[in-house]
């Protein structure tokens, strides 16, 4: 019972961080068809910028949160202006070879900056320590993933579900050309929408960063989860995306948990199978 | 009817032309490798090893049209296989470990087929990644068999014909390589031009189109797999034969990605191209990485994005078509 | 003669929407079938539910007296039902020769053959070049579908569907986006079809369908109101009901 607990309070946390880094991606593959490996790099670069704010400066974590998310999307911008434009649709194996291609350049750059060590983001002591349910004590920290992770998702379905933005960010998710005909302004939807996913990378990326490490090789290392989160998932779909997250979340816990000694083989395991039972995705729509 | 026989006589000419100018480039690359760098014939050996990769690659990305970031599963699995053959069974002829190679790939190429096809699109992606992760975790775990990170050793080959020892110098293993990859090149270009290659570029352009003809994709594609996983074990076979040593950074994510950096590089759906962008890409490595491993990546991703945006049909398609164009305007 | 084509009670929804509702039709070989019908009435749905594209909620597909409602699409082209494209659907990198030797090793079943090149299979070729000729492309056999002229490029349509020897063939507008130059050369290939083939025409030009058809169909709103000759559709009062209320409403609407 107590080991089914920790795992259940890991998977939930895991999960949460998982959703709020790709949740991002999701839609963004979703609204503008580009296959986007270099995610991950951007919720890196919100880590380093956490890491050197927090750690070398000494700012305190609210601040270095609010530097990452603001500094990754500035980072992001002249990338999507002079890279991304170029591959919107374009066959997929374009679509890959660049943004791999920004990837390798990331984590070189990263590598050569902060050097190949571990970056570690000081937690502030509120977050610190563990809070006492009665029955069974969690770490607080996990406890402030899961919130962050479950507000995200709050702020995202009232932002998709109950505003205008949201309203013209389906149709043009439907149907890029007939939103486009009836008035709505696709490339602002779409610079926002990348805008918003690059910096809940960056924040996912910096509240993460007890479960997903910091280092050189984060964007290579955590792509593929990313990825399978938006492809058992579906792209675009965010209660899909929930759902993908939990599930995994679950699955590496678990496995991390009772079979270390496996390393990654039945998280692996899993997502082939889902995607063979589900090859559009979990909540996934024909295309 | 007499100036169609004419025409058809010219056109194998030609293709036939183009075999022989294949043959005769690899085999004069080969012999001023080997006059340049005679101290690193190892290099040039795993360039042929690698070189055998990016071919295998090609045929299902280049002429099918299937984008995978797990190719190097192929590759490995035969590594593997041949190794595991004169490491556990004693089986060291060099020629029956190549086989046990071809065996391993083919095998593996089925597996990697058979659910990879399963999706298209992102998806399909996600399920080669996963896919070359699996392996990886799974031969890292199987230590017992595949040495699991400390690499598979105790590899010794038996002397070549029992004559050519695969000695220090590694002169046994290039020549081996070389022509293993001459026959192999030999065979892709008989593959790529039959009936069934045609059959596989259709499917590439209009999968829906070839239904339509009452042929399956589907069975096609698996097929191309099991030939392409044969092609990625020849190469672990030669890597595993002239290293003595089998390592997991043969299953890995990163030798999936760079050998489709240099097919790109090269320029899909030519045997030449993926020759091409093997060979630049590696020398290219070795001296990078020889002078600043810590730019390696940086250069590699600089790279692929330049390609990406000034020679989408990669070095040896951007510069065919230059010459074509050129021939053509002379006539 | 025995019927070599039947459909019975085909039926087909989208989400409560009734797009194809009992359609029953049958054809014999030889036979020269038009199917009109307003825009909307169900016509590219029953080419897929025939085609095995789509699957129906009930009702029957039957080639030579075979049920093949169960088979896939593949398996109909095997057993002789073979469809062209109402937009062409060539490989554009191919020649109009190797299109055509494609079909004849598929339908021979020699297409997965991996050696030999099918420049160097007589039979193939003589039998390609032969279709091509007949179609008037043989001048042509060698260049690149890209560089060929648009019209030429629906008789290759055409010629492909003829290599794998259908026994009923379905053309999907045959002569749509084809410039009025040319539509004469399609007529002639239509015309010099195979006599027994069976062949059942989706068509919007009129005038081609008159000149073609021994038959016409007329399907409006998922179901055939019309099933007779050329001389009588035009006198029927569902369909002048069909078209011309839909062209009334169109001209209104324009």
């Amino acid at each position: 019972m107590q080991t089914f607990f920790s795992i259940a309070i890991d998977a939930f946390a895991y999960g949460m961080v998982l959703f709020v880094i790709s949740i991002g991606l999701s839609v963004t593959m979703g609204l503008m068809r580009v296959v986007n490996l270099a995610h991950g790099a951007f919720a890196m670069i919100g880590g380093y910028i956490a890491s050197y704010a927090a750690q070398d400066l000494g700012l305190g974590y609210a601040v270095a949160v609010l530097l990452a998310v603001i500094g990754t999307v500035i980072i992001s911008i002249p990338i999507e202006r002079l890279l991304y434009r170029r591959i919107y649709g374009a066959p997929e194996l374009t679509q890959v070879l660049m943004t791999i291609g920004i990837t390798f350049c990331i984590i070189g750059i990263a590598n050569y900056v902060f050097g190949p060590t571990l970056k570690t983001i000081p937690l502030p002591a509120t977050l610190q320590g563990s809070a006492d349910l009665g029955f069974r004590s969690i770490a607080i920290h996990r406890l402030f993933a899961i919130v962050c992770g479950l507000s995200v998702a709050g702020a995202l379905w009232y932002a998709i579900e109950k505003t205008a933005f949201g309203v013209e960010l389906r149709a043009s998710v439907d149907n890029a050309s007939m939103a486009a005909a009836l008035g709505v302004r696709t490339e602002i939807i779409y610079a926002v929408s990348f805008a918003v996913a690059v910096g809940l990378a960056a924040f996912g990326g910096v509240l993460g960063a007890e479960l997903l490490p910091v280092e050189p090789y984060y964007a290579l290392r955590y792509m593929v989860t990313f990825l399978v989160v938006v492809s058992v998932g579906g792209a675009g779909s965010i209660p899909g995306a929930l759902l993908a997250c939990l599930v995994l979340g679950g699955i590496d816990t678990t496995g991390r948990y009772l079979m270390p000694e496996f390393g990654e083989f039945f998280f692996y395991l899993a997502v082939i199978a889902i995607i063979c039972i589900f090859p559009r995705g979990l909540a996934g729509r024909a295309r | 009817m007499n100036h169609e026989t004419v025409t058809k006589t010219a056109r194998q000419n030609r293709t036939i032309g183009r075999d022989l100018i294949g043959i005769g480039a690899i085999i004069a690359v080969a012999a001023i490798g080997y006059l340049l760098f005679p101290d690193n014939l190892a290099l040039l050996t795993r360039i042929i090893a690698i070189a055998l990769l990016v071919l295998s690659l090609d045929l299902v990305t280049g002429y099918c049209g299937v984008a995978t970031l797990g190719h190097a599963a192929l590759f490995g699995s035969g590594a593997y296989a041949a190794g595991i053959a004169a490491a556990h069974f004693g089986i060291t002829n060099p020629l029956l470990m190549t086989l046990a190679g071809i065996l391993g790939g083919a095998i593996a190429g089925l597996i990697c087929g058979v659910i990879i096809l399963r999706a298209h699109g992102l998806p399909q992606l996600v399920l080669s990644i996963s896919l070359i992760y699996l392996f990886h975790e799974f031969a890292n775990k199987a230590s017992s068999w595949t040495g699991g990170s400390d690499g598979l050793s105790g590899i010794s080959p038996d002397p070549l014909f029992g004559v050519y020892e695969f000695d220090l110098w590694g002169q046994t293993a290039y020549v081996f390589g070389v022509f293993l990859l001459l026959a192999v090149f030999v065979l892709l270009r008989f593959l790529v031009r039959s009936p069934f290659g045609m059959l596989c570029r259709g499917i590439k352009e209009d999968p829906l189109r070839i239904m339509a003809m009452g042929a399956s994709p589907k069975i096609a594609l698996i097929k191309m797999y099991v030939i392409s996983g044969a092609v990625a074990g020849v190469g672990g076979a030669l890597n595993a034969i002239s290293t003595q040593v089998v390592g997991l950074d043969s299953l890995s994510f990163t030798q999936s990605a760079e050998s489709l950096v240099m097919l790109v590089l090269g320029g899909t759906g030519s045997l030449f191209g993926a020759l091409t962008g093997t060979v630049i890409f590696m020398l290219f490595e070795d001296y990078v990485s020889a002078a600043n491993p810590f730019h390696w990546l940086t250069m590699v991703g600089a790279l692929l994005i330049s390609v990406v945006l000034f020679a989408p049909k990669g070095l040896y398609g951007t510069a065919a078509g230059f010459i074509g164009r050129r021939m053509e305007k002379r006539k | 003669m025995s019927a070599v084509f039947d459909v019975l009670n085909l039926k087909k929804a989208f989400s409560g929407l009734t797009v194809t509702n009992d359609v029953s039709l049958s054809m014999a070989p030889g036979d020269r079938v038009a199917l009109i019908g307003p825009n909307g009435a169900g016509k590219t749905t029953f080419v897929n539910l025939v085609t095995g594209n789509l699957r129906p909620d009930s009702g029957e597909v039957r080639l030579n007296g075979e049920t093949v409602t169960k088979i896939d699409a593949i398996g109909r082209v095997q057993r002789g039902l073979v469809r062209s494209f109402q937009v062409t659907r060539l490989f554009q990198e191919m020649t109009p020769a190797e299109h055509v030797a494609l079909a004849v090793l598929q339908r021979d079943g020699r297409a997965g053959k991996m050696f030999g090149n099918f420049l160097s299979m007589p039979d193939v070729m003589d039998e390609a070049s032969v279709l091509l000729a007949k179609l008037g492309l043989h001048d042509l056999m060698h260049r690149k579908v890209s560089e060929i002229a648009y019209g030429q490029q629906r008789l290759l349509e055409i010629a492909m569907a003829l290599a794998l020897k259908p026994k009923v063939l379905l053309l999907d507008e045959p002569a749509a986006g084809v410039p009025q130059s040319d539509t004469g050369r399609i007529e002639q290939a239509l015309a010099d079809l195979p006599a027994d083939l069976a062949v059942l025409m989706i068509e919007h030009d009129m005038d081609l369908v008159f000149r073609f058809a021994k038959r016409v169909i007329v399907l409006a709103a998922g179901t055939i109101i019309f099933d007779g000759s050329p001389a009588d559709v035009t006198k029927d009062a569902a369909v002048r009901e069909a078209y011309l209320g839909s062209y009334a409403n169109a001209s209104h609407a324009a």
